[in-house]
């Protein structure tokens, strides 16, 4: 373990962001910018976090790894895969040199996700500098621990909103001993049914994907539970690097000239009457959207059913990221203003009013 | 240092007429159960941390959400303190009433709302019992699996406020890996849903940092939680080991194997004879440990997954490994284990449980170092162990009614969890802080760090109503703690071996 970038250089972080306080001046935390297109754009000083690197420390018996921020997702993945072990919630990285910061911050999981738990789930500790200009702890290297609130999980997903995430301790888990993947004719309405009475049974699904013409699942456990479901379910061999370019965008789907929109539902929920062209991930939880509708109109026929829509396509509108109703607003604002009251981080990558 | 409200360093409450606020409580909302004279409010002096009991000033027991929010937005305009509780299992006194303070008590709010096997959720009120959440989702082969071993009792809305465990956690998850949305009231009784139907939600993970959160940031008034499909077959195997060590060291070598059991649960050998002696659960009682191993999933790969563990154990220098044989040997087995509280407490007139957190490589010499602590303070301690997640529950021994017993037991214990923090645990996995551990923050946390939590509960109680001195202590109780016990720029137990 260890690289000769490893470099612990939260020190020098923390002096940008105490520099950045007495001038008032809000910065622009950055790993590889591999997710630059999600969100609104911040106007801010470059707060370059790449330099903070490396593996700080990882007991497979533990089934804990402790990364800094500017540590590439890459690197996470490889030591892991050197002791057989994974971070389940299969982080897409967007990008070659994606961080660990990045994929605290933007909290996307991968196609394992309602099965294993998302990157918010696997958090146990962090450190942050946080808008008074201290590195602090939260939460720690532990798989249970309920001491204080928990400021780590919170991070997850605040894009950068909250604090400077400089470390990170990830609960990681042993890989499956066999993963099979297989293909089945069936249109997307019965695939959602079909996998809807599934969830219902001990099956070792861990993943699904309709992509508008066929059934794509990987199976992952033991030796006997993959064969079973094998026999039972039957359907074509699927590579398993289809789960790869899903994750990653790289399925022809995504070529489509039109908007990205991703929509997170209710997993059952029928599939959605709008314009365009849609691709069912998550088992139905996560739907890709490729359409010109509205914004407006996509997130009406959304919330009706529970949900939420977020732009993937940067530019088309000022708030990707769903509006919250008043009041929850007001709460994140009080949030945001008590742990960031100078308005340093990040302004406005989530919504304008943070 | 007495870990009772004291307003002198946990802050000044507010001076209300207890007359007046009945009387308006009753005006405005007429069908509200409200308790008020000394025998009625008597039961509710205490949660499950039954050493420490205050007599809240008046209970309220609303059966409407509109009576919740009623309650709230009068106790607000009043300025009057507020502290919720459910069904009042709580470990760590986080439903320890006030005396200026009104107790609401959410368990009258026991329906199920909804099960949807399709969706594989439920929607249910706070005080729901954990257990019956998975007996309603049976019928549909679905269960809820975070199990405290409260479970027959505990409410989901206490389970939420304390993010409970159990014994599942490691391949499970603790409450807050099991959750999909929750319905809060905030202190000015303002309804705010927190996640969704959904995996996730736009803006902050709020459902994240309300759990755990003990009841500080706003009141719960409904639960959806996830449900799992039961697994089809559960195995459990016992293993004896003749050194607390070489037990410990097993637990790695299972998790090295690539294998995550349902359970992986240790037990000391004081632990192991006061459960044989009260269960007669078959435990080998000259053990110096046992751990017991439940792997859980699809026949085909426990079968295959008891034979690796097996193999492990006996590697480990497992003096003994048993199967279950049948389902009844099984239940037995996990009896022992289940009831290893209890049967502790028929070797002693009362005892004190613990709930540190510690990296499971650091367990041989934190249990050494508690032996030593045990011997330096006279009183027996019993170790029992969620052994996969690293959550210890050391059981104190001793006898209130010798004087002095009380106080040595709650410094021992105090003593074991700084321990934990030391070599890198937490003071609590499961049980939460509430006012039990309050002191204990002081050594978890810095002042920095304490000052970033109470930014959050200004973000969401600015008037400090809502359970007022649980959970983050103030920095003027974390200056005189200091003083007395820890730092002193000095390391605790200087006599110790260090690990």
């Amino acid at each position: 373990m260890g690289s000769e970038q490893d470099f612990d250089d939260s020190a020098a972080l923390l002096e940008q962001v105490n520099q950045a306080l007495e001038n008032a001046t809000p910065l622009r935390i950055q790993g590889s910018n591999s997710k630059a297109f999600l969100g609104r754009r911040v106007a801010g000083e470059l707060l370059d976090t790449r330099s903070h690197r490396g593996i700080v420390s990882y007991d497979p018996t533990e089934l804990v790894i402790t990364a800094r921020c500017g540590t590439p997702l890459a690197e996470l993945s490889e030591v892991l895969d050197a002791s057989q072990q994974m971070l389940p919630c299969e982080p897409p990285a967007f990008g070659e040199n994606a961080t660990v910061g990045g994929m605290i911050a933007c909290g996307l999981s991968g196609p394992r996700r309602p099965w294993s738990g998302s990157v918010r789930d696997f958090i146990l500790g962090t450190r942050v500098i946080t808008g008074q200009g201290k590195h602090l702890r939260f939460g720690g290297e532990v798989m249970k621990n309920v001491a204080g609130y928990d400021l780590s999980r919170l991070m997850a997903g605040s894009y950068g909103a909250l604090g400077v995430v400089t470390e990170v301790s990830l609960k990681v888990l042993p890989k499956p001993r066999q993963t099979l993947s297989i293909s089945l004719e069936m249109d997307a309405d019965r695939a959602l049914l079909r996998l809807a009475e599934w969830g219902q049974q001990p099956l070792p699904i861990s993943a699904a994907c309709h992509d508008g013409q066929r059934l794509h699942l990987r199976l992952e456990g033991g030796e006997g539970s993959v064969a079973a479901a094998h026999d039972r379910l039957g359907g074509e061999r699927l590579d398993s690097a289809y789960w790869q370019d899903l994750n990653e965008h790289r399925l022809s789907f995504f070529d489509e000239d039109l908007p990205l929109w991703r929509l997170s539902l209710p997993h059952d929920t029928p599939r959605l009457p709008l314009p365009g062209v849609q691709l069912i991930d998550w088992g139905g939880a996560q739907r890709w959207l490729k359409s010109a509708a509205e914004a407006t109109f996509i997130r009406s026929i959304v919330e009706e059913v529970g949900g939420h829509a977020t732009c993937y396509t940067p530019g088309l509108i000022d708030s990707p990221f769903q509006p919250l109703p008043d009041a929850l607003m007001r709460y994140h604002r009080n949030l945001k203003r008590q742990l960031d009251p100078r308005g340093l981080f990040n302004p406005g990558r989530l919504y304008a009013e943070l | 240092m007495n870990i009772l409200y004291d307003e002198r360093v946990d802050g000044a409450l507010p001076d209300v007429d207890k007359n007046a606020l009945r009387l308006a409580l009753q005006t405005q909302l007429p069908d509200l159960e409200i308790l008020h004279q000394r025998e009625a409010l008597k039961p509710y002096e205490c949660d499950g941390l039954s050493a420490y009991r205050t007599t809240p000033m008046l209970v309220v027991l609303p059966r409407h959400i509109d009576e919740v929010q009623g309650v709230l937005r009068l106790c607000h305009e009043r300025k009057v303190p507020v502290v919720a509780r459910g069904a009042g299992t709580g470990l760590s006194g986080g439903a320890l009433p006030l005396e200026k303070g009104v107790l609401l008590v959410m368990a009258r709010f026991n329906n199920i709302l909804h099960i949807d096997p399709a969706a594989r959720t439920a929607r249910v009120q706070p005080g729901v019992r954990n257990l019956a959440i998975s007996q309603a989702a049976a019928p549909f082969g679905l269960y809820y699996a975070p199990d405290p071993s409260s479970q027959i009792a505990c409410s989901i809305g206490g389970n939420v406020a304390e993010n409970a465990g159990g014994v599942h956690c490691l391949k499970y998850g603790l409450t807050v890996h099991n959750l999909l949305k929750v319905d809060i009231l905030t202190v000015d009784g303002e309804h705010l849903t927190l996640g969704s139907q959904a995996l996730d939600s736009p803006g902050f993970d709020l459902l994240a940092l309300f759990t755990g959160s003990e009841g500080m940031l706003g009141v719960i008034t409904e639960v959806t939680v996830k449900l799992l499909p039961k697994p089809q077959t559960a195995k459990v195997l016992l293993a004896a080991f003749d050194s607390v060590e070489k037990a410990g060291r097993a637990v790695g070598d299972i998790i090295a194997a690539g294998i995550i059991p349902g359970g992986l649960e240790m037990m000391d050998n004081l632990a192991i004879r006061a459960a044989e002696d009260f269960i007669h659960a078959g435990y080998p009682v000259d053990a110096e440990a046992i751990l017991l191993c439940e792997l859980d999933g699809v026949e085909a790969d426990v079968h295959d997954d008891c034979n690796r563990v097996r193999q492990v154990l006996e590697q480990a220098g497992a003096t003994e490994v048993r199967q279950a044989r049948d389902e009844a040997e099984r239940v037995r087995f996990w009896a022992g284990r289940k009831n290893a509280f209890p049967a502790v407490g028929r070797l002693s007139p009362d005892y004190y449980c613990m709930d540190g957190t510690i990296p499971r490589r650091e367990l041989p010499g934190v249990l050494r170092a508690i032996a030593a602590l045990s011997a330096e303070y006279g009183l027996r301690v019993a170790n029992v162990f969620h052994a996969g997640d690293g959550n210890m529950h050391p059981l104190i021994l001793f006898d209130a009614n010798q004087p002095g017993e009380l106080d040595r037991a709650e410094a021992l214990g105090g003593k074991i969890l700084e321990l934990c923090v030391e070599v890198g645990g937490s003071i609590t996995g499961e049980h939460g802080v509430g006012r039990e551990k309050i002191n204990q923050m002081c050594a978890q946390f810095n002042s920095d760090e304490l000052t970033v939590f109470h930014a959050v509960k200004a973000a969401f109680d600015p008037s400090g109503l809502l359970n007022p001195g649980k959970n983050i202590p103030t920095l003027h109780r974390c200056a005189e703690f200091g003083a007395m016990h820890v730092h002193r720029g000095q390391l605790p137990f200087p006599d110790l071996e260090r690990f």
